[in-house]
Order: C-alpha cells, then structure tokens, then sequence
C-alpha cells in the first residue's frame, strides 16, 4: 500500500528527530512508535497530495508535547554516554565539539530546540516548521534566531580569535 | 539592527539555510564581507547545522528495529467509515475476548467504541479530528468574518446561531464551517488557546428534549454533547475531560445568555 510506504520511508527521519529532541533512545523510539501507529491508525483521514513528512513530524511533536505535559517533567538530558554506539568515532577534537553540542541543546528551552533541530537537522523550510509546530512563521523565526544565538554562546562559538571562515555558497 | 542595513535578522537565517534567491545572496555575501560579526555568526550557525548532523545522522542510517516493524505489520489502517470501526471494533472485542486481550496494543481502535452514541455527536468526533488536525485550513471562514460566518451558518441551520465566546476560557475562536450531517447542514466553530490546542463547537438543528451534558470519550477524543432545541451540541478536544467539562458551561451559559 502506497500511503503505508510512504509513512515506512520517514521512519529513519522520525528517529533521528525524535533522538535528538529527547535525548533518551528508548523514550524516542517509544515515540516514533506511537507515531506510527497514531498516522497509520488516522492514515484514511489523511489527504493524498498533502506532506506526508511534515505531517507525521506534526504528530510525533503533539504526541511528544502531550507527553511533557502529562509528566510535566524537564525532558532528560541527553545521555552523552549514548554515543559511543557511533560506528565511525569522529576524531577526538570533534567528539569534544559534539558532546558540548548535545549539552548546549538540551539546556535550550523546549520551543528553541525543536526549531532549531527541525530547521538545522531536518532541512525544514520554515513554512514547514511553522505548520508543524502550528505557529506563524514571526514566531519560528524568532525561536531560531534565540535558539542559535543561545548555542552559540553555550559553545562558546563566537570568540573574538575565531576567525570567520566565511564561504561562498555559489 | 538598524534600519539602514539592507539584511535584518530574518535574512541572516535564511543565507544559513539557503533560502535566499540568488541575486540576495550575492549582496548578502558582499554585505557581509564588510561585517565581521556577522560573519562569524553565519559560521558559527552553519558549524551547528553541521554538527548536529555529525551527532545525530548515525540515527538515520541505522536500520529500522525489527519489534518496530513488527508492530507496524500487525496495526491496521484506519478507514473513515464508523460503520468499518463498528464492526472491526466489534470483532476485536471478540476476538479480544477469546484470547484474553493480546493484540489489543497494536491498533488504533478504542475498544470503548462508542455504542450508543448519538449519530451525531460521531459526526462531530470525526469533524473534529479532521479540521481541527489541518493546519492550513482548519476553517472555511475565519474569524475575520465572524459576522458573515454566523450569518450564513444561520440561514443554512434555519435558526438564529451564535458563535459562543471562549476567550475567558483561554480559547479564540478561528472560525467556522458548514459540514453535511445524514443530508442535513450542521456547523462546526473551531478554537484553539495559546498552546495550540483546538477544541470544536458542532452544532445542528434538533427538536428533542433538553439534556444534560454527557460525556463520551473514544478516539483521543473527549466530547460533552447536550440538546437544547432548536440545535443540539457537541463540544469535542483532545483536552482533559474536567477541562472540557468547564468549557462545556461556558459555551451552554454564553449560548442561553
């Protein structure tokens, strides 16, 4: 079945998004699950033609957003130990550099990280961004522009010495 | 930023993200050149994207769990039609009954399907979980026309309506549509607070005897329904049902007004 396909096709979108906005693999997985069984269960209401991604990334962040509310707990840290299951270890430079980055994300505030990690992780446009998370696009812009500030001061990214490496994207 | 910079914050995201036509980015390129702090800004937000990438791509690439895909292969798809969801519910329940609950888990079908319930207040669960999930067009009329919205619902329902007002409550309304119920008009208003949350008025026309309020819960969906003639009612949101409940005053004691 073609909309069933289409829903297994962003599985690995889903978890790596899910991951990366609650840190813990199994809560995330838990959530891509429900997910799944939430768009498959609703699959006869959806539309033909509208964005499959964008809509299944809509329901996994309500499900993520109901969950917060029923616990009413901060979302966990990231587990930084987690990441030794990566397979190519990036040099130990970089490791340093991404476990700051999984620090600094999860002390974001929850709306600053699910914009910037949907924008800068997941290539979403920012009309996207703002159906998903049902809010104009002022207000994502916003959250990104705080969000990413507030990164880069948590990393320390901006020092005077750190000299721009400026591209050209032709 | 000043008003004299030609880029404002807006435009600095969007050069890291790509979204700047051509033309824009070769002035903003230019522009940022002689803007140093900017400049360091634009790398140190294309090192993040690049980073969260590093961190968090291995998730892609990883292989679907094999209890994921499991659990897919066994849930069902949905259709629209109650009649389907009857039935399949009423199947599982036997079947449920007759291997003592496994398999329950993995489908999306209250097994509290909702026997009993006025046709209408069904029509007003399914009206509400697919306008009030549409992000682009929840409404046919937004509140921007709220006169002319009530208006024309009016004269389709044959009796003069009222958009009840929620905003003590939390809730603005977003406007409204005209919906078919078994061949006769029926209204739906949609609100929604500042969390986002929406919750729906369904409305059509009704003769019966005044009612109570009474609560259904099925589908996620918690709903008050009550019959004040000429129009009967159905209050639906995926919120808490002590929450619906005061919402559920509000609009009866705002409709009576």
């Amino acid at each position: 079945m073609g909309k069933r396909d289409a829903i297994i096709a962003e599985i690995p979108r889903l978890r790596r998004f899910a991951r990366a906005l609650v840190g813990d693999s199994s809560v995330a997985d838990d959530l891509v699950q429900d997910c799944l069984l939430r768009a498959l269960g609703r699959l006869g209401l959806w539309r033909q033609g509208g964005n499959m991604r964008a809509w299944l990334f809509t329901i996994l962040r309500n499900l993520h957003k109901n969950r917060l509310r029923q616990s009413s707990r901060r979302p966990p840290e990231l587990p930084i130990d987690e990441v030794s299951g990566i397979s190519s270890a990036p040099a130990q430079e970089q490791q340093l550099a991404l476990r700051d980055l999984s620090q600094a994300l999860a002390s974001l505030p929850e709306p600053q990280r699910e914009v910037v990690l949907l924008i800068g992780l997941e290539g979403m446009s920012y009309k996207d961004t703002a159906r998903i998370l049902d809010v104009p696009v002022g207000t994502v812009m916003s959250r990104l522009s705080r969000g990413r500030e507030a990164l880069r001061n948590l990393m320390n990214d901006g020092g005077l010495d750190d000299k721009p490496s400026l591209r050209r994207v032709k | 930023m000043t008003p004299r910079e030609p880029f404002n914050e807006f435009d600095i995201h969007a050069f890291v993200d790509g979204g700047l036509d051509a033309l824009r980015r070769e002035k903003f390129e230019d522009w940022l050149a002689d803007n140093p702090e900017i400049a360091q800004r634009v790398a140190a937000y294309r090192r993040q994207n690049e980073e969260l990438h590093a961190y968090f791509d291995r998730l892609a690439d990883e292989p679907v769990p094999a209890e994921m895909m499991a659990r897919l292969a066994n849930a069902r798809t949905n259709g629209f039609s109650s009649v389907l969801l009857r039935i399949a519910a009423t199947l599982l329940l036997l079947f449920a009954g007759a291997v003592g609950g496994w398999g329950l888990r993995g489908l999306d079908i209250s097994p509290a399907a909702p026997f009993g319930l006025p046709e209408y207040v069904e029509r007003a669960v399914g009206a509400h979980i697919v306008y009030a999930a549409e992000i682009r067009h929840p409404v046919e009329v937004d509140a921007a026309q709220q006169n002319h919205l009530v208006d024309w619902l009016s004269k389709r329902l044959g009796n003069p309506l009222r958009a009840p007002l929620l905003r003590n409550a939390g809730f603005e309304l977003v406007g409204g549509r005209l919906l078919e119920d078994a061949g006769q008009p029926a209204a739906q208003f949609m609100y929604e607070d500042d969390a986002g949350r929406r919750v729906t008025v369904y409305v059509r026309s009704h003769q019966g005897k005044k009612t109570a309020f009474k609560f259904s819960g099925n589908r996620d969906i918690s709903t008050f329904y009550w019959i004040d003639a000429p129009f009967a009612y159905a209050l639906a949101g995926d919120i808490p049902r002590q929450e619906l409940l005061g919402l559920a005053h509000v609009v009866y004691e705002d409709l009576v007004r």
